[in-house]
């Protein structure tokens, strides 16, 4: 079959297994690109750095997420051809760049950005009893470990950060915030972030920083990218 | 002096727009671009232009320009909007020549939404990160035309332009729009639903999307949470309140709504023309 490559259902919606490092399954998503799932967010990283290292001339956009990778074909592509390439790709082929340091995701061997936070976030006493630390424990754990950012989305200059301490998972909030002001240090289940502007949100917010997360007048714009290593580190009021 | 086109009145949302940006996914910037692509490389064609020139879509309500500077050879494209030099009819999909002082009118088209205002040389307004589109979702690029914006014409390609004129489309209701199956279909209880139903485009339709109404498509688990995925242009996302959004070129880059279907990417360009209260029909797409 050529040209629209319509074929067949999608199979199961199942959410996959979480921590199996088989074969990525690959999903259509139209005519122009694919959605392929990965165990977890690590596999995601891990993936997506061995499309990129590998250097497909069939790739277009990769959009990382959570659990999913979606790909689009390039111009003048197939998606035929896309599916092709990407079912070269050794899911486990990346994987000795996390071997070391002290988190699996955390040594990227790249860049690392320090952001300062004052941790004065409205939602740090709620943070501190669900996770069953003390205030100052929680800004320890979230200062105590590098975090990697996985992948972006959510708002121009936003990155998902992952790879930090595992005692900070937590529970969006209940309610969405209708406003989060710009600089926000927030938490949600086993991710980290920081608001690049002010936008609605629904996630912990445990600190400030004056660091500016996306500049149109900076190159590049955002101040973390896919696979960079941040560290905050703790300033006082 | 150089050439320009001094907006004299905007009666709709406008705004410039090329084929928008690519790769920058990953640090949270979708696409954007021109929502209806076809017509802007039509445009572009015609005029002689690089594929990638900007040029101004122009939404219901129309647009009033000044020419400045020195004489542009314009065309209309996408919507069939009347178009008017000093007030004369000159019609659409046709290459005119406007002088120094002239104004250049976009009327209120006869079917479709979305018209393309295409200059010779391209509206070369600043470019924001590799792209002169207005992302209206991420707040990127040149902001809507307002009255008194000069908008700068590039410098003629060497190209010359060997057609005149080609017959204008029509954009005729019901669209059809063809579907690929999934990836999240079992998410909802009968995604046949979309290709039986008749769908109205809902009021809330802009260029993030197009919200139809219709039969609800009920959640198959309803609490069920999908962790955030890409989303890409043509995506059909059902929230849980059952009434699909169709994404267009402003779509945000992840979503957190299983996507149950894509429209097929030639006929993106037919969405993004259909009107606010419009039916619009849904067939799969065959291999």
């Amino acid at each position: 079959m050529s040209g629209l490559d319509v074929s067949g259902r999608s199979g199961s919606d199942d959410l996959p297994p979480t921590g199996s490092p088989g074969r990525p399954t690959v999903l259509p998503y139209g005519d122009r690109a694919l959605l392929v799932e990965l165990g977890d967010v690590t596999e995601v990283v891990r993936w997506v750095d061995a499309v990129r290292s590998a250097d497909l001339d069939a790739v277009g956009d990769v959009v990382s997420a959570a659990r999913t990778v979606l790909v689009s074909a390039r111009d003048g592509a197939s998606v035929a051809t896309l599916r092709a390439q990407l079912g070269e790709v050794d899911p486990q082929g990346a994987r000795t760049a996390y071997e070391n340091g002290p988190g699996l995701l955390a040594d990227s061997g790249g860049e690392v950005v320090e952001i300062p936070v004052r941790y004065d976030g409205p939602d740090l006493a709620d943070v501190a009893r669900l996770t069953g630390l003390s205030e100052r424990e929680v800004v320890e754990a979230h200062t105590g470990r590098p975090w990697r950012v996985a992948f972006g989305g959510f708002a121009p200059g936003f990155g998902y950060l992952v790879g930090g301490d595992p005692r900070l998972e937590v529970p969006r909030r209940g309610e969405s915030r209708t406003s989060v002001p710009a600089g926000s240090v927030a938490l949600a289940d086993t991710f980290s972030g920081v608001y690049p502007r002010s936008s609605p949100g629904g996630w912990q917010l445990i600190g400030t920083t004056d660091a500016v997360m996306w500049d149109l007048d900076r190159d590049p714009p955002a101040l973390l990218a896919p696979g960079a290593t941040v560290r905050f580190v703790e300033v006082r009021s | 002096m150089t050439r320009s086109l001094v907006v004299r009145r905007v009666g709709g949302q406008c705004l410039v727009e090329d084929l928008g940006r690519r790769g920058m996914s990953d640090i949270g910037v979708g696409r954007s671009g021109a929502a209806d692509r076809g017509a802007l490389r039509l445009a572009n064609r015609l005029l002689a232009n690089p594929d990638h020139a900007a040029a101004v879509e122009v939404g219901i309500g129309g647009l009033e320009v000044e020419v400045a500077g020195g004489a542009v050879t314009f065309c209309v494209t996408g919507a069939p909007a009347p178009v008017l030099v000093d007030g004369q009819a000159v019609g659409s999909h046709a290459l005119v020549v406007a002088g120094a002082g002239s104004r250049i009118e976009v009327g209120m088209p006869a079917s479709g939404l979305r018209s393309y205002l295409a200059v010779r040389g391209g509206v070369h307004v600043a470019p924001v990160l590799g792209s002169r589109s207005r992302d209206v979702l991420a707040e990127l690029g040149p902001a809507p035309l307002a009255e008194g914006d000069v908008l700068p014409v590039g410098e003629r390609p060497t190209e010359q332009p060997s057609v005149d004129q080609v017959a204008p489309p029509s954009f005729e209701a019901p669209a059809t729009l063809r579907l690929v199956r999934g990836p999240r279909d079992a998410w909802v209880r009968d995604v046949e639903l979309l290709v039986r139903g008749s769908w109205t485009a809902s009021a809330k339709t802009n260029r993030v999307g197009m919200r139809l109404e219709g039969p609800a498509l009920a959640h198959a688990e309803p609490g069920r949470q999908l962790p955030s995925e890409g989303a890409w242009r043509g995506a059909v996302q059902v929230p849980p309140d059952g009434d699909p959004v169709l994404f267009l070129a402003d779509h945000p880059v992840t979503g957190g709504y299983p996507v149950v279907a894509v429209v097929v990417d030639a006929d993106v360009d037919r969405a993004a023309q259909v009107r606010p209260g419009e039916p619009v029909r849904f067939v799969w797409a065959r291999g």
